[in-house]
C-alpha cells in the first residue's frame, strides 16, 4: 500500500508532447481509472509511473519515495498487460515464480508467495500448463497472479481485459474489484471502456490529448462532467447535444433551443456567470428525460420519435428534436406513438450546460 | 454420390513435368544407386558385385578423410554461424542508427557464390598474396599466417569462409524470430527486474527454437553439398586433406574414372541427406498437430 504522485509530468518525442505538466496524486489504496480514447497518453502515463519510459520531465513518487530515475522492478510495482505477455515456454509455475528466481530468493519464500497467488486467483489446477494451453481468461489471471507474488504495494493494468469477450469480461472485472477489496493495494488501472471505468475506480481520470480533463468520482463524472469531452466520452448512449442560447425570461434563466423550444433553467447549479443571450449547449442523458412529469421533471420538450430499441430491462426511443438526434431510454412498457411528436419531461438540475468553447457552464 | 470425370487434360498438362521427375530425377537416382552395387570403372557395367565398392570406399584413406572433413567442417560451421547470426541479430535488434545498412551488409555475403566466396577468401589467406604479406609489410616480419597451406589447417580456412558466406543467413532469420516476440514481454520481463542476458537465455532462445531449426536444416544441407568453395579455396588440398564427400565424388567420377566406386560415394551422401531432411520432415509435421496458441 503505497501513495503515487505525479508531479510535473511531462514526456515528449521528438517534437510532440504525449503528457503535458501532468500532476496527479493517488492516495493509498485508491482504485484509479486512467480513461481516454485511443492515442490520449493514458498508457504513455501508466508506463511512465512503471519505469519503462524516460520522462522528459517531473518526477515520480511512490510511497512517498522519488523514484523518477529507479528501475521498474525497484519501485514496488506489479503490472498486468493487455497481451498478458506470459513468458512462453515456461508452465504457469514458471511464469508466477520467473522473477523471483532470478532475483536469487530463498526457494520456500518463492513456494509459498506462488501457492498464496495461486489460491486467491483460483489457478491452482493449471500450475502445470503452458500459456499456450489456457484460455484468455485463465492467461489473464495468470498475469495478474505475476504481478501479485511480487508483494507489490501498486499494481498497474494496461487495459487488460480488452483482448477477453464479453463474458469474461465482466467475470475478470469482478474479480479484480474482490482483489482490490481483499488486498487493499494501491491500483492504477488504464482503459478505454467506460463501464469498467465506471464499475471499478474510485476516482477516474479522464483523458484527452495528454492532459487530464476531469478526475472525480465515477458518479461525479457521469452527472457534472467538466466538459463537452468529457460528457460525450462517458454514457452510452451518448450525452444528447442540443444547440441554443441562454435567455432571460421572467427574471429567471432559461435555455432556447435553435431548432425551436425552451426549458427554465430553475434549479440548475451554475459554474460561471452567464449573459443574456449566450451562445451554449445544452447536454442531456438519455434517462434524465422521462415521458411523464413528476414534480422535478418540470421542464418539457418536444421531440419526435422514429425508432424504438427494446433492451430487455428499458427501452431506447430515437428521433429528432429540431434537427438534431435525441434518444431517450425509458423503463415503461408503454410504447409511445412513433412518428408524431409528443412531450418529455427533464429535470433542470439534472442537466448540463455548456459554453461555445465546450466548458461547462 | 456421382463420379467425378477424370479430367485427362490436366494430367496431359503435368505430363512433362512428371516425365522430368521420374526420368531425370529418380531415373537417375536409381540408376547411381544401381551401378554402385556392380563392378563398374570406366564405363557403366552390369556385372553385380554387392557391396564390394562399399567395402572399398570405406577401406579408402581419402573418403575417410573427407567424411571426417565434411562432419568437422558442419559442426564448427553450423555451431559458429548460429551463434554468431544470433549475436549479430540481437546487436541488431537494439533499435541501433541505419539498421537497414547494416542488414544488407551483413546479408550480403550470401548473396555471393560459393566459387566468388572462395576465390576472395583464397587471396586474402594466400600467404603471398593476403594478410600474411600485408601484415609483414608493416614491418612485422616473424607474422605468420599460413592456415590455407597447412594440411591439418586447410579445413579451418574453408569454416572460416564458410561463416562469413552463412552467417547473415542466420543473422536475417534470427532478426525475423526476435521481431516477433511481443513487446510487451520485454517490458514484463524488466517490471520483474530479469537482467537482459537472462531473459535472452530463459525466454528468447526457447521461443526462437523453429528460427534455430530452419537454420540449422539449411546450413545442413549446405554442408553435405559442399563442394564449390572447397575447390576454390583449397582445391582439396594441402595433397586431399581438405577433401570433402562432393569432391571426392566428381573426382572419382570424371577424372578417376572409377563410376563404381563414385556411386557407392554418392549413394552414401544421399542416404546422409536423407538422414538430415527426415527428422526435419517429422519435426514439420509434427509442429503442425500441436495447438497454436
Amino acid at each position: 500500500m503505497s501513495s503515487v504522485s505525479l508531479r510535473n509530468l511531462k514526456i515528449s518525442f521528438g517534437a510532440v508532447n504525449v503528457l503535458e505538466t501532468l500532476n496527479l496524486e493517488v492516495a493509498e489504496g485508491e482504485f484509479i481509472v486512467l480513461l481516454g480514447p485511443s492515442g490520449c497518453g493514458k498508457s504513455t502515463l501508466l508506463n511512465a509511473i512503471a519505469g519503462l519510459l524516460d520522462l522528459t520531465e517531473g518526477q515520480v513518487f511512490i510511497g512517498g519515495r522519488n523514484v523518477t530515475w529507479a528501475e521498474p522492478s525497484e519501485r514496488g510495482i506489479g503490472m498486468v498487460f493487455q497481451s498478458y505477455a506470459l513468458y512462453p515456454r515456461l508452465t504457469v509455475e514458471g511464469n508466477l515464480s520467473f522473477g523471483l528466481k532470478m532475483s536469487g530468493m530463498p526457494k520456500a519464500e518463492i513456494a509459498r508467495r506462488v501457492a498464496d497467488a495461486a489460491r486467491i486467483l483460483q489457478i491452482e489446477p493449471l500450475m502445470k500448463r503452458q500459456p499456450a494451453q489456457l484460455s484468455g481468461g485463465q492467461r489473464q489471471r495468470v498475469a495478474i497472479g505475476r504481478a501479485l507474488v511480487r508483494n507489490a504495494s501498486v499494481l498497474l493494468f494496461d487495459e487488460p481485459l480488452s483482448n477477453l469477450d464479453a463474458k469474461l469480461r465482466t467475470e475478470l472485472r469482478v474479480e479484480i474489484k474482490r482483489l482490490h477489496k481483499a488486498l487493499g493495494s494501491t491500483m492504477i488501472f488504464v482503459t478505454h471502456d467506460q463501464v469498467e471505468a465506471l464499475t471499478l475506480a474510485d476516482r477516474i481520470a479522464v483523458m484527452h490529448k495528454g492532459v487530464i480533463r476531469q478526475l472525480a468520482s465515477p458518479k461525479e463524472i457521469y452527472q457534472r462532467p467538466v466538459d463537452r469531452f468529457v460528457a460525450s466520452f462517458v454514457g452510452s448512449p451518448q450525452m444528447n447535444f442540443l444547440s441554443g442560447r441562454i435567455v432571460r425570461r421572467d427574471e429567471a434563466l432559461a435555455f432556447r433551443l435553435d431548432g425551436g423550444g425552451e426549458i427554465g433553467l430553475n434549479g440548475y447549479d451554475f459554474t460561471h456567470p452567464v449573459s443574456d443571450g449566450q451562445v451554449a449547449t445544452l447536454g442531456i442523458r438519455p434517462e434524465q428525460a422521462q415521458l411523464q412529469p413528476s414534480p422535478q421533471h418540470t421542464e418539457s420538450l418536444e421531440p419526435t420519435f422514429t425508432i424504438d430499441e427494446p433492451m430487455g430491462p428499458d427501452t431506447l426511443l430515437w428521433g429528432t428534436l429540431g434537427g438534431e438526434t435525441f434518444s431517450l431510454r425509458t423503463t415503461s412498457d408503454h410504447t409511445p406513438n412513433l412518428g408524431t411528436a409528443m412531450p418529455i419531461y427533464v429535470n433542470p438540475a439534472q442537466v448540463s450546460l455548456f459554453d461555445a468553447a465546450g466548458e461547462r457552464l | 454420390m456421382k463420379q467425378r470425370p477424370i479430367r485427362w487434360s490436366v494430367y496431359v498438362g503435368l505430363m512433362p513435368a512428371i516425365l522430368i521427375v521420374v526420368f531425370a530425377y529418380l531415373g537417375t537416382m536409381i540408376w547411381t544407386v544401381g551401378i554402385s552395387f556392380t563392378d563398374s570403372r570406366m564405363l557403366p557395367a552390369a556385372r553385380f558385385a554387392g557391396v564390394n565398392q562399399y567395402i572399398r570406399l570405406f577401406a579408402t584413406d581419402r573418403w575417410l578423410t573427407s567424411i571426417q572433413n565434411m562432419v568437422m567442417f558442419g559442426v564448427l560451421m553450423i555451431g559458429i554461424s548460429l551463434v554468431l547470426g544470433f549475436l549479430l541479430a540481437v546487436a541488431i535488434d537494439q533499435r541501433v542508427r541505419a539498421e537497414g545498412v547494416l542488414r544488407t551488409v551483413i546479408l550480403y555475403p550470401y548473396a555471393m557464390s560459393f566459387i566468388v566466396t572462395g576465390l576472395v577468401w583464397q587471396w586474402i589467406l594466400n600467404p603471398t598474396l593476403g594478410i600474411e604479406k600485408t601484415v609483414r609489410g608493416w614491418g612485422f616480419e616473424s607474422f605468420r599466417f599460413d592456415w590455407i597451406v597447412g594440411q591439418d589447417t586447410a579445413i579451418y580456412c574453408v569454416v572460416l569462409a564458410g561463416v562469413w558466406h552463412a552467417a547473415g543467413l542466420v543473422m536475417a532469420i534470427m532478426l525475423a524470430g526476435l521481431r516477433g516476440i511481443d513487446p510487451d514481454l520485454w517490458k514484463a520481463s524488466r517490471i520483474d527486474g530479469i537482467k537482459p542476458w537472462r531473459f535472452y537465455l530463459h525466454i528468447v532462445i526457447p521461443v526462437l527454437r523453429p528460427s534455430f531449426i530452419s537454420a540449422t536444416v539449411l546450413l545442413s544441407l549446405g554442408v553435405v553439398k559442399l563442394y564449390d568453395l572447397v575447390l576454390v579455396l583449397t582445391g582439396g588440398g594441402p595433397g586431399f586433406s581438405s577433401d570433402v564427400p562432393a569432391k571426392f565424388v566428381m573426382d572419382y567420377l570424371f577424372q578417376r574414372q572409377n563410376i563404381g566406386l563414385a556411386t557407392a560415394a554418392a549413394t552414401t551422401l544421399l542416404v546422409t541427406v536423407l538422414c538430415v531432411l527426415t527428422p526435419w520432415l517429422y519435426a514439420e509435421y509434427f509442429r503442425r498437430q500441436t495447438p497454436k496458441g
